[in-house]
C-alpha cells in the first residue's frame, strides 16, 4: 500500500478533490454542544481544536491544547442516518375516482464522502451491509447510496472514555472498507496527515492531491499513534464465548437489576450505528384519497415493536432491555456470523441513566466466575 | 359512492380551549375538514347547531363541577365514538394540582362567596367518567396528531400514535440530548411522543407536556436527576406537577417522592 504525507496546509486540497469529483461531503462538525455529523464545505467547518469527554450517560466538549482537525471519538449521530434515514417515504398513492395510481420514491444521486470515518464505524458500515443487501431482500436506498459511497477513514490516536473497539477487535486501526485513511500527526514543529489508499477510488483521489511519499518513520507514526489509542480504551469486554454465556443466562437476576434502570427510551438503539429496525407506517388524509407508506426508525424498546394479536410480546422493561443486549452480543452471531457491537461506546454515553453494556455483561460474567 | 358525511361534534369542559384552538389552526386542513365531515357542534368555531346523535365527538377538558359529571354522560350517550383530546381531558389537567390539596380552602382564599362555587374536590379526566375510545395526549394536542386521529376515524383504521418516547423523536431529528451533552433535565425518557422534541431542538429539557410514555420507569429518572444533575426533590415533585400532574404514573411517583421526602 502506497503512503503519503499532506501537509495541513494542504488539507483544504482533499476537499477541492472531493467536490471536483463530484463527492458531497458529510463529516464531523460542531452543533449543539456535540460532535455530530453533518455538510462540510471547507475545512474550517471540521471541530478544530475541539474533544469531547465521555462517560456513562455524559458527554461534554473541551478545548484541546493544539489545533488538531480529528483529535475526538465518536459522538451522539452515526452514518447509518445517511444509508437507512431516520424517516423515509416509501411510496404514496392517489385515487381519482375509480384508478389508484401510485408512485414510488426516487432512489438517492448524489454522491456521498464520508469524512473522519472511524475504525468501528467501519465495522458498523460492513455489519449493516449484510443487513441491508447482505440477504435475498436489498434495500433499494441503502444500495443505491453505498454504491455512490467513498469513505475517508480517520485512524484513531486517542480513544475516548467508552470505547471499547480493542475488545470487540474492530479497531483503532482502519484495517478494510476504506477508499482511503487519514493518520494526524500533529507535533510542536509539524501538523501532517499520513494517507493510505485502500481501494482503486481511493488511489485515484490520492492522485489529485499535493503529497509527498512518507517516509518509514513517518510510516511508524501510525503505529504509535493507534497503539496509544488502544492504550487508552476507557471500556473492556471480555468477548470470549459471550453468545454462550449470555445465551444461558436469560433468567439470571441482573435482568431484573437493570430493569429498575432502564427507562425503555431507546436512546442506545437509536444511536447504535448498527441497529437496523424500522417500523412501516400507513397514513391517508381527510378525503381519503390520498395515502403514504413511510419507513420510520423502530426500537425493540417500544411496545409496539413486538406487539401481536393482543398484545406485546415483550411487555416489560425486563424483557426489553435484555432483547436488545442479547441480540447485540448473542443472536446477532446465530443471524449474521458477526458481533452486533463494534465496541463504539454510543449506547453508553447517550444513555440518559448511565446504563453500561459492558458493565451489564461483565456482571453477568463474573456471578459465573 | 359516499355516504352521509359524519357528524362531528367538539365539547369543551374545563379547560383552556388550546386543543380546540390547534383545531382551528389547522386552516387550510380545517377547510378539507369541513368538506369530509359536517361541523354539528363545535360552538367555537360556528354557532350552527345540529342535534346528535354524533358519529365523532373530540372532548377538550377534565370533569370538576356536578353539572359537567352529569353533562359528560350525556355527551356519551349521543356520541358514537369519543376521543378526548389534550392532557385535560386525558388526565385531568393543570387543574387537578387541586387533587393534592383541599379544595375548599383554595376557594376560600379566590372567591368572595365561596359558598356560591359548587365544586368537585378532584379534577378527573373523561375515562374516569364514561368510556373513552381513543386518547390524544398533549398540552395542547399537535396539529397533525388531531387530522391524523380524525382521517384515521373518516377512513376506519386505526391512527398512528406512537406511544414511545420524545426521545426517539428527538434522536430521529437529529437532536443532540441536552441532558447527556448538558446536563439539563429532560422528561423526554417518560414522556409520551407527539411533539417532535419541541423543547430540545430549542435546548430546553422536555416538559412533559405530553403526559407519560407508554411504561414509563419515572423512579429512575428521578435518581439519575438527583443523584447525577442535583436537583432537589421538591424541585423533581414539582416537574411532575404540572399539565398531567394527576396522569397516573406521574401521581404515583411524585406522591411516593413527597413521602420519601428529600
Ligand atoms: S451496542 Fe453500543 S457500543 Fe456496541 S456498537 Fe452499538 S452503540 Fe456502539
Ligand atoms: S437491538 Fe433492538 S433495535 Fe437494535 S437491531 Fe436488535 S432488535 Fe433492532
Ligand atoms: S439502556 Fe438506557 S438508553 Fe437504552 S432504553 Fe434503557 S435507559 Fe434508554
Ligand atoms: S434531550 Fe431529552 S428528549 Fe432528547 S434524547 Fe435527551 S432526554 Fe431524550
Amino acid at each position: 500500500m502506497e503512503t503519503a504525507i499532506l501537509s495541513r496546509e494542504n488539507f483544504g486540497a482533499l476537499f477541492e478533490s472531493l467536490n471536483k469529483l463530484g463527492y458531497s461531503i458529510v463529516g464531523p462538525t460542531i452543533k449543539d454542544g456535540a460532535i455530530i455529523y453533518d455538510r462540510l464545505q471547507e475545512v474550517s467547518d471540521l471541530p478544530i481544536g475541539w474533544t469531547d469527554e465521555q462517560t456513562a450517560g455524559k458527554y461534554r466538549l473541551e478545548r484541546r491544547t493544539d489545533e488538531a482537525l480529528f483529535g475526538y471519538n465518536v459522538g451522539p449521530h452515526s452514518w447509518k442516518k445517511y444509508l437507512f434515514p431516520p424517516r423515509r417515504r416509501l411510496w404514496k398513492a392517489n385515487r381519482d375516482g375509480k384508478t389508484l395510481k401510485i408512485e414510488t420514491e426516487s432512489l438517492p444521486e448524489e454522491k456521498l464522502a464520508f469524512l473522519g470515518v472511524r475504525a468501528c464505524e467501519i465495522q458498523a458500515i460492513l455489519v449493516q451491509d449484510k443487513v441491508f443487501q447482505g440477504g435475498t431482500h436489498k434495500d433499494p436506498y441503502y444500495q443505491t447510496q453505498r454504491a455512490r459511497l467513498i469513505v475517508i477513514a480517520a485512524n484513531c490516536t486517542e480513544a475516548g472514555g467508552t470505547c471499547f473497539c480493542v475488545s470487540m477487535k474492530t479497531g483503532p486501526r482502519c484495517t478494510k472498507g476504506f477508499d482511503l485513511v487519514i493518520t494526524e500527526i500533529l507535533e510542536a514543529s509539524r501538523h501532517e496527515f499520513v494517507l493510505e489508499a485502500g481501494t482503486p477510488t481511493g488511489q485515484e483521489l490520492l492522485a489529485h492531491l499535493p503529497v509527498r511519499a512518507a517516509t518509514p518513520q513517518e510510516e511508524q507514526r501510525v503505529d504509535e499513534g493507534v497503539a496509544n489509542a488502544a492504550r487508552q480504551m476507557g471500556r473492556h469486554l471480555d468477548t470470549s464465548g459471550i453468545k454462550e454465556l449470555l445465551q444461558r443466562n436469560y433468567e439470571h437476576p441482573r435482568w431484573r437489576e437493570v430493569a429498575q434502570r432502564c427507562l425503555t427510551c431507546a436512546n442506545c438503539t437509536i444511536v447504535c450505528p448498527t441497529c437496523f429496525c424500522s417500523t412501516v407506517e400507513d397514513t391517508s388524509d381527510l378525503t381519503g384519497d390520498h395515502a403514504e407508506r413511510w419507513r420510520n426508525w423502530d426500537s425493540c424498546f417500544t411496545m409496539d415493536f413486538s406487539h401481536v394479536h393482543g398484545g406485546s410480546v415483550r411487555s416489560s422493561p425486563l424483557s426489553r432491555y435484555r432483547q436488545w443486549m442479547t441480540h447485540k452480543l448473542a443472536s446477532w452471531h446465530d443471524q449474521f456470523d458477526t458481533s452486533g457491537c463494534v465496541g463504539c461506546g454510543r449506547c453508553i454515553t447517550w444513555c440518559p441513566v448511565g446504563i453500561d453494556i459492558t458493565e451489564e455483561t461483565n456482571a453477568i460474567r463474573k456471578s459465573e466466575s | 359512492m359516499k355516504s352521509r358525511k359524519p357528524k362531528l361534534a367538539v365539547w369543551k369542559f374545563a379547560s383552556c380551549d388550546g386543543c380546540q384552538l390547534t383545531i382551528l389552526d389547522c386552516e387550510d386542513e380545517f377547510l378539507k375538514l369541513a368538506s369530509e365531515i359536517e361541523i354539528a357542534y363545535f360552538p367555537e368555531a360556528t354557532k350552527k347547531v345540529v342535534k346528535g346523535p354524533y358519529d365523532l365527538s373530540l372532548v377538550e377538558g377534565s370533569i370538576t363541577t356536578p353539572h359537567d359529571a352529569k353533562r359528560i354522560q350525556e355527551v356519551r350517550n349521543a356520541s358514537k365514538y369519543l376521543v378526548t383530546i389534550g392532557a385535560c381531558a386525558t388526565s385531568g389537567g393543570i387543574q387537578a394540582l387541586r387533587n393534592f390539596q383541599n379544595v375548599a380552602q383554595f376557594a376560600s382564599i379566590v372567591y368572595a362567596r365561596p359558598d356560591y362555587i359548587q365544586t368537585l374536590e378532584k379534577s378527573t379526566p373523561i375515562s374516569a367518567n364514561v368510556k373513552v375510545d381513543f386518547e390524544l395526549q398533549g398540552c395542547p394536542i399537535s396539529k397533525h396528531q388531531i387530522l391524523e386521529v380524525i382521517s384515521a376515524f373518516l377512513n376506519h383504521r386505526k391512527p398512528q400514535i406512537p406511544a414511545h418516547s420524545v426521545c426517539m423523536e428527538c434522536k430521529a431529528k437529529g437532536v443532540v440530548c441536552v441532558m447527556v451533552a448538558k446536563g439539563i433535565p429532560c422528561l423526554g425518557p417518560i414522556t409520551h411522543a407527539g411533539c417532535g422534541a419541541l423543547c430540545p431542538a430549542y435546548n430546553r429539557g422536555c416538559y412533559g407536556c405530553y403526559g407519560p410514555k407508554e411504561t414509563p420507569n419515572i423512579p429512575s429518572l428521578m435518581r439519575w436527576w438527583e443523584g447525577e444533575l442535583g436537583v432537589k426533590r421538591q424541585d423533581s415533585v414539582r416537574v411532575l406537577r404540572t399539565f398531567n400532574s394527576a396522569a397516573k404514573p406521574f401521581e404515583e411517583a411524585s406522591t411516593q417522592m413527597e413521602k420519601e421526602g428529600a
